[in-house]
């Protein structure tokens, strides 16, 4: 059947708790052809479907060559996400995917790594890092950039420590305004570039979370050195089709489901500045 | 070229009906001219035309008993090419299994009778669409091929057409199967045929009056050429998508803004806008769940609304800066075609009568004053 249109059909064969909103649910398709021809790269999203409730695009933060496959990493911010979370194990999902461009992960090879994200936990930039992890030598020195409102808003706390434990892998957690236990740094993400040093020939970097975030990151690591083409934002948009037909998702010419949601800065530029677009 | 009549159009549409198409033509029904099935010419609105201008349709009696004497109405193709509510899927759950049925792709052929200039080019816009990039719709594309075309050319231009303008028209240059050219002149009424196609010329063969002659040609050629000189509005399009890639941030979007009631008409109207949403369905039983496609518009705030920022075009004129960008500037990107077709219907069915070409030409003009 054409998975562009109808969903095929999945089942939650593990759910995993994150935070309190936020859980991880591993799907595998019944079908066990489907499993098997199932391609992805890191960066790209499904629809997942959740009977009766509605579709939503889901980024897969699952390792490309795991055979395991299709993790998605879900927040319960509305009815879709919600009723995802709530589901048991073993309870059919529908799936269309996967859609949408990735990251530069064989470009990045044996090339410094910035990451820079923003907001309430990124789906798409833990793929990026899972990926790297996964094959932790081919990738150059790690540099993890996270900032958030508050201290109650960071969330992965385990997560970036782990990070952190890595070999060659630095973390920097920022907050916009602090509380009495915050022991990382304060200020905007963009205020930590001038303190870390970023190789703006070795490096390439990776940026997902509020607009207005990376938008001031992008001018932050330009100012840097950093060259137009070395810098890739994941941005989102409403989406009901995925495909390039609902028109939901447009972006000035672009369509964020098929010609990103991963783009390189210096195709965005043009566009990224202007409000309300 | 054949010259028919009006008994040899009403055996052509028969020959139609008995090779299993369902006539689509403009009918007379609540005070505008629409599309609806059709079975002979009776069902034409014969003597009648209509008045078009900014936030006005009216109308009126003509002089004589032309059949296609008007312009487009609020109808346009895709209506029936790309249905404004069609179920995608139907999901079943029994036992714990879970089951999607697609929808049977429809099996109805439609013969379009008189099919505008304007309207076969937004035919082609749509067919970029959802035919010719990395995915197809299968929906569209059985509507699509199943499709004939009869186009007319028309025999006078609305008050708001700018299809000249647009380089669309009012001449069918491609995409029908037969193109008529109705000729009402004193006592005479007939139509000049032109053959687009193999299977326009084999229906054309059940009725083929007599060949056009030279003067024949030369009438068609005239009544196009005097509607050509008519047409209601202009709209200066050479560099559109840079003046407008130049002025995202021009005053006039706020002048607009302050006209437009976001209502989504221009959208609904637009014989190119190809926007969906979808509603999820289910019954008592809690065990069937269905997909409903229907057309949306980027007039609405849900459009464009993410978890988090909300609406990311909350402010109407982000919203019409949005459809009217993406009209005559970002689709030239998107599909290598203008998204405007120059039909008109945007202007006429707009409640408050806000003028694309105007929109437009203010925006121009202001360059060019350097303001």
């Amino acid at each position: 059947m054409d998975r562009t249109i109808a969903p095929a059909v999945t089942e939650v064969v593990e759910k995993r708790r994150e935070t309190r909103h936020i859980w991880t649910l591993r799907l595998r398709f019944r079908d066990e052809s489907l499993h098997r021809a199932y391609r992805f790269q890191p960066g790209q999203f499904n629809m997942v479907y959740g009977f009766g409730l509605g579709e939503v695009p889901i980024s897969i933060v699952s390792d490309p060559a795991d055979d395991e496959l299709l993790d998605h990493t879900i927040r319960a911010v509305g009815a879709v996400t919600d009723g995802l979370c709530r589901l048991p194990k073993g309870a059919a999902v529908g799936l269309r995917g996967p859609f949408g461009s990735w990251w530069p992960m064989d470009e990045a090879r044996g090339k410094d790594v910035v990451i820079v994200t923003g907001g309430l936990g990124c789906a798409p930039v833990v793929s990026a890092i899972n990926y790297i992890m996964t094959r932790r030598d081919a990738y150059g020195a790690v540099k993890i950039f996270h900032g958030v409102k508050t201290p109650k808003d960071l969330l992965y706390r385990e997560r970036f420590r782990a990070w952190q434990r890595t070999p060659n892998t630095e973390v920097y957690l920022t907050v916009d305004h602090p509380d009495r236990r915050w022991k990382y740094r304060v200020g905007v993400v963009t205020n930590l570039f001038e303190q870390v040093r970023i190789d703006p020939d070795r490096s390439l970097v990776m940026m997902c979370g509020p607009e207005v975030m990376m938008r001031y990151a992008a001018r932050g690591l330009l100012a840097q050195g950093v060259a137009e083409e070395r810098i890739y934002l994941s941005l989102e948009r409403n989406m009901k089709c995925a495909v390039g037909f609902c028109g939901h998702c447009q972006y000035g010419p672009m369509f964020i489901c098929k010609d990103g949601p991963v783009l390189r800065y210096d195709r965005l530029r043009p566009w990224f500045d202007i409000r309300e677009l | 070229m054949r010259v028919i009549d009006r008994s040899a159009l009403d055996r052509l549409l028969e020959a139609l009906r008995r090779q299993g198409y369902q006539l689509i033509g403009p009918t007379l029904r609540d005070g505008a001219i629409l599309f609806d099935e059709i079975r002979t010419t009776a069902d034409l609105p014969e003597g009648w035309t209509e008045e078009q201008e900014g936030g006005t349709y009216r109308l009126k009696r003509r002089p004589d008993r032309a059949l296609f004497g008007y312009a487009v109405g609020p109808h346009s193709w895709k209506k029936y090419l790309h249905p404004p509510v069609r179920r995608l899927w139907q999901a079943q759950r029994r036992d714990g299994a879970l089951e999607f049925i697609p929808e049977p792709e429809s099996a109805v052929r439609y013969a379009f009778i008189a099919a505008r200039a304007c309207d076969l080019q937004a035919i082609a816009v749509q067919d970029r669409v959802f035919l010719e990039g990395r995915v197809v719709d299968p929906s569209y594309q059985a509507r699509r091929e199943g499709a004939f075309v009869i186009a007319v050319n028309c025999g006078q231009a609305g008050g708001t057409c700018f299809c000249v303008s647009m380089g669309t028209g009012p001449k069918a240059a491609r995409g029908f199967d037969l193109a008529l050219t109705e000729v009402v002149d004193g006592g005479r009424h007939e139509f000049i045929v032109e053959v687009g196609s193999e299977r326009g010329e084999r229906l054309l063969r059940e009725s083929p009056g007599r060949a056009a002659a030279e003067e024949d040609r030369a009438a068609a050629a005239r009544i196009v050429e005097e509607t050509a000189r008519h047409m209601g509005r202009t709209m200066e399009a050479a560099g559109i998508k840079e003046l407008l890639y130049r002025n995202y941030d021009h005053p006039r979007w706020d002048n607009v803004a302050a006209r437009c009631l976001t209502c989504g008409n221009c959208t609904m109207v637009c014989p190119t806008c190809f926007c969906t949403t979808v509603d999820e369905v289910t019954d008592l039983t809690g065990e069937h769940a269905e997909r409903w496609q229907k057309w949306d518009s980027c007039f609405t705030m849900d459009f464009s609304y993410i978890h988090g920022p909300g609406s990311v075009r909350s402010s109407t004129k982000a919203r019409y800066r949005q459809w009217m960008t993406h009209k005559l500037a970002t689709w030239w990107d998107q599909f290598s075609y203008s998204g405007c077709v120059g039909c008109g219907r945007c202007i006429t069915w707009c409640p408050v009568a806000i003028d694309i070409t105007e929109e437009v030409r203010a925006i121009r003009d202001s360059e060019k004053s350097g303001g």
